[in-house]
């Protein structure tokens, strides 16, 4: 074994390990911990709760939907951002990660006053009975804001990266440009999708501040799994605010692994497509 | 032409607008009333805690996520596809989960809460829990930027130096730093932006006492839950702000220094 020249191994794992611990981990532990103790009959009666089910529903459900939506819609914008040469281009590229930079409480209140009834675009949507905030479908609003980034962000390296022969080839043997790119391109970008869609979920799933906001928060219709553990939390049920945290996090790593499952077998069927 | 006419159709309604309601919803009763919001007391303590927490959380993510990089980057060892999914874990937690645990850690019922409260030391509803709940939730943004980089960068410069007899600390601040210093800036950026952004993890360890631990976004709902519209969406002008400044000084990063700033996949397409 080659003697080791660089300096500091020791040191900074040690140093990174200590942190990650005390910081994640055992707050974590404590999390598991405290939700352990309300048992499993607990546990069973807590996600029997019409309501907690319902919260629960509407996170996940909503990410879901959310994220699907972001992938229609990132899939245009990065596309047309990558492709095409406009004016205002770079401004529209720096726009798309506003809802990074921008707080999620701002966002809320934000959202909020464009679609609530008498907002700017509610009042007009109202007009054709559609109604988004305090209500489910401001939920999702709210939730494909926050995740937006992340669909276009992840495909647009990847887009630019694309070898355009495949495209020439294809439209050289007859194909015309919708079906180059439903039968050509888009198998190509499936795993980058697949990757877009589970950031996108994993965010609006937990997403609390920009939803609150809009959501009108009524129970059994538009509460969403968070809020209903800062309810616990303010009735001082901390076992039951531990527990519902608990389900979440399973439930998000559940999701997340099954993505990845499903990105390395689609991976591997891009790859073989090449 | 149609798709870019409708993609940007899209980006102006979703994303443009509802920047433009905030400034327009905080200057509706004129400058003045937006003044006198901005002004008063419980808006400057908040800008102020807001700064606070920050000035503390980031430096220590920093130095965590160049450590954290450092022996990632320059090393094998086992488990280190764990230790990176680790540090990648509060992103996928709900920012309402990472203020929990700390209640849980350090709350009246918590597992110190006994020991603190006989020590009388407060961290829940006071400041080390809103600075213990930003350091979760911006824990991965500088280690995030900094693993990618490292690795494609390589570690002959940095062996180079020894080679040279450079010490362990002359090697890191006249080779590595200088290396690493845009993605470093870049990273401290996100992790700054959310760290004075974060609403949910910190609105569950505050406690909402009014001067004292409402951070600016606590703040803005308060007012909000309040009626006081102009008051909220004048304190959001201020972080529309700071969103504003972030985007900006990152498209020029990311413009002047692009190269520097992602890693080069290795051997590309």
């Amino acid at each position: 074994m080659r003697r080791r020249i660089l300096p500091g191994f020791g040191l900074s794992l040690g140093y990174a390990l200590t942190y990650l611990g005390l910081i994640v981990l055992l707050p974590l532990v404590a999390l598991a911990w405290k939700a352990s103790g309300i048992g499993i009959t607990g546990m069973l009666h807590l996600l029997s709760s019409p309501r907690t089910l319902a919260a629960l529903k509407l996170s996940f459900g909503g990410a879901m939907l959310a994220a699907s939506i972001n992938v229609c819609f990132g899939l245009l914008v990065a596309w047309v951002l990558v492709r095409y040469r406009f004016p205002g281009r770079r401004l529209f590229d720096a726009l798309v990660d506003l809802p990074f930079a921008l707080p999620t409480a701002v966002a809320g209140i934000a959202l909020t006053a464009l679609y609530a009834p008498n907002g700017w675009l509610g009042r007009w949507l109202m007009q054709w009975g559609i109604k988004i905030a305090y209500a489910p479908p401001g939920v999702i609003l709210a939730m494909v804001f926050v995740g937006f980034p992340f669909v276009v962000r992840t495909l647009q390296p990847v887009l630019e990266s694309l070898d355009r022969d495949v495209e020439e080839a294809a439209e050289s043997l007859g194909a015309s440009h919708v079906q180059t790119f439903i039968r050509v391109i888009l198998p190509m970008l499936v795993p980058t999708l697949m990757t877009g869609f589970a950031l996108a979920l994993a965010r609006a799933a937990g997403e609390y501040g920009s939803v609150i906001f809009i959501a009108g928060n009524i129970p059994m219709r538009s509460e969403i799994a968070p809020l209903l553990i800062v309810e616990k939390l303010e009735e001082f049920d901390y076992a039951g605010a531990a527990a519902l945290g608990t389900v979440m996090l399973l439930a998000s790593f559940a999701l997340l692994i099954l993505i990845a499952v499903l990105q390395r077998w689609s991976g591997r069927w891009a790859e073989q497509l090449e | 032409m149609l798709l870019v006419l409708a993609a940007t159709a899209f980006l102006t309604i979703f994303l443009a607008l509802p920047l433009a309601v905030v400034f327009a919803e905080a200057f509706r009763q004129g400058l003045r009333a937006y003044l006198s919001a901005i002004g008063q007391r419980e808006v400057l303590s908040a800008i102020r805690l807001t700064l606070l927490v920050a000035a503390i959380s980031v430096p220590l993510n920093v130095v965590f996520g160049v450590a954290a990089a450092w022996a990632i980057a320059r090393f094998e060892f086992r488990g280190k596809a764990l230790l990176g999914a680790f540090i990648d874990l509060p992103f996928s937690v709900s920012p309402v989960i990472s203020g929990l645990v700390y209640v849980l850690l350090f709350g009246a019922q918590g597992w110190f809460g006994h020991w603190l409260e006989l020590h009388d030391v407060k961290i829940i509803f006071a400041v080390p829990g809103l600075v213990l709940a930003t350091i979760f939730i911006t824990l991965p943004f500088v280690a995030r930027e900094l693993i990618p980089l490292m690795q494609s960068q390589g570690r002959d410069e940095e062996e180079a130096a020894r080679v040279l007899g450079a010490g362990g600390w002359q090697m890191f601040f006249r080779v590595t730093l200088p290396n690493i210093r845009w993605a470093l800036l870049y990273g401290v950026l996100l992790c700054n932006a959310r760290a004075m952004g974060e609403f949910g993890a910190v609105s569950v360890v505050s406690g909402h006492i009014r001067g004292l631990t409402t951070t600016m976004p606590l703040e803005v709902e308060m007012r909000y839950n309040e009626y006081d519209y102009v008051g909220a969406f004048a304190v959001a002008t201020l972080l529309a702000l700071l969103a504003l400044a972030t985007l900006a000084i990152k498209a020029l990063l990311e413009w002047r220094y692009g190269d520097e700033i992602a890693a080069h996949a290795p051997g590309g397409h």
